[in-house]
């Protein structure tokens, strides 16, 4: 089975792990990340007035050309593009004079008829949690597992529609079925600062220590995210937060298809870990995920 | 301080320009205060979330454009996500964003090429496009 995929502009530099485990991961699973064709930037933000179309002329082409090569289905993996993609789809939906402004505009023809569906959502949605925890060859016994949710992969809710807003349960599941224990923790939905982070750096730095703190005392080993802004927040804020916070432990952040592809017994080394500010080798060995 | 509240600024132009490009209606709100409580940036705020909606409800337009709130602001959505009455704040704070942002032009915006290179090699471009997109330097 093949899946219509957009990558995204980080997934092929910054956040390349995500997206390399992500389809290695496909693979094992039985099946294939169909790269789109020709894809641009998705806009990296949705435009949040109601008189700004020009920025939704991008992500709006890519959804016509998953279209026009024949597709009904789009899967994403950042939740940032995720998030870019269904709002503009939702648009297209639900607002006829927006969606004439903007499909005049690109010269297309297009009326939302293509579902964004982020990958965990197809893991859940098209695979099953129970079909993927037959195939874990590795399962991740004995491994606390913070599910860090963030902003942009659950709301608005009404437009997303992935799993509930205050107390989702998708990646929790997700970390069952690999094995591994999902911890509780009440910080898992809110915002580690994202785009703050190269403006108002503070408030990226407290709100992540917020988060970590949160997830540590709640016995996490490790933090999962979907998505690149929050990884980069949560593992490159931590050397500031010890600045302050002396008594502050670091706490690995990895993605999703990194632990997918550890319970896939893929091998460590190709993982790209070396990228993390902080090394998860050293925790993934202890608990025994890997030799 | 007192403050003077007329009609003609409650109906003023800024104003209803803020409730037309946000599509929100700022007298949804009844001052429950949720998202204040929500909010993760009102450490870094002069006029909490709340408060930036009831100053546009009186129409006190100085007060709400000089505030800092707007620029702290991380669009999460959280105001959104559990105002009782679905006023989405973060369209609001767009808003009062984007509408100074176009009286100043591309020149005002930040610049990414005032990042050490250590720090754009790990920063992900999506925060870089947001970042230009929505602010002006603090």
């Amino acid at each position: 089975m093949k899946y219509p995929y957009f990558p995204g502009c980080t997934l092929y530099t910054k956040a390349k792990k995500l997206d390399d485990a992500g389809r290695e991961c496909s693979l094992k699973l039985g099946f294939e990340l169909d790269e789109l064709k020709d894809w641009t930037c998705c806009g990296a933000t949705f435009p949040l007035v109601n008189d700004q179309h020009i920025t939704m002329s991008g992500p709006t082409r890519i959804l016509a050309d998953t279209k026009d090569q024949g597709n009904d289905k789009l899967v994403t993996l950042c939740s940032v593009c995720f998030n870019v993609l269904k709002r503009t789809n939702y648009v297209m939906l639900n607002d006829e004079e927006r969606r004439s402004k903007v499909t005049d505009f690109i010269e297309r023809d297009y009326h939302g008829e293509v579902e964004v569906l982020h990958y965990l959502q197809l893991l859940r949605d098209e695979i099953g949690f129970d079909v993927l925890k037959e195939k874990v060859v590795k399962p991740l016994e004995g491994l606390k597992v913070a599910c860090y949710y963030g902003c942009l992969l659950l709301r608005p809710v009404k437009e997303i529609g992935l799993d509930s807003m205050e107390d989702p349960t998708i990646f929790e599941d997700f970390v069952r079925a690999l094995g591994g224990e999902p911890i509780e923790f009440p910080y898992k939905v809110e915002c580690c600062g994202a785009f703050q982070t190269v403006h108002s750096m503070d408030t990226a730095t407290r709100c992540s220590r917020e988060i970590l703190n949160s997830a540590k005392n709640c016995g996490a080993d490790l933090v999962i995210t979907t998505c690149p802004l929050c990884q980069f927040n949560l593992d490159d804020r931590q050397p500031e937060i010890q600045k302050s916070d002396p008594g502050f432990s670091s706490i690995p952040i990895v993605y999703f298809t990194q632990l997918l592809a550890l319970a896939l017994d893929l091998s460590a080394e190709d993982l790209g870990f070396e990228r993390n500010l902080i090394d998860p080798l050293p925790l993934l060995k202890e608990k025994g995920v890997i030799a | 301080m007192k403050t003077v509240i007329s009609r003609s600024q409650v109906k003023g132009d800024f104003v209803s320009k803020v409730a037309e490009i946000s599509g929100e209606n700022f007298f949804n709100c009844y001052q429950c205060g949720n998202c204040s409580a929500g909010c993760p940036s009102v450490d870094e705020m002069d006029l909490l979330p709340s408060q930036v909606v009831r100053y546009l409800q009186l129409g006190l337009e100085d007060e709400v454009k000089n505030c800092k709130s707007m620029w702290v602001c991380a669009a999460c959505m959280m105001c959104y996500a559990r105002c009782p009455k679905g006023v989405d704040i973060s369209k609001i704070m767009e808003a009062l964003r984007v509408l100074r942002l176009r009286e100043v032009g591309a020149e005002g915006h930040i610049d990414v090429t005032d990042f050490s290179d250590d720090y754009l090699a790990r920063a992900p471009q999506i925060a870089m496009i947001s970042g230009y997109r929505k602010f002006l330097p603090l």
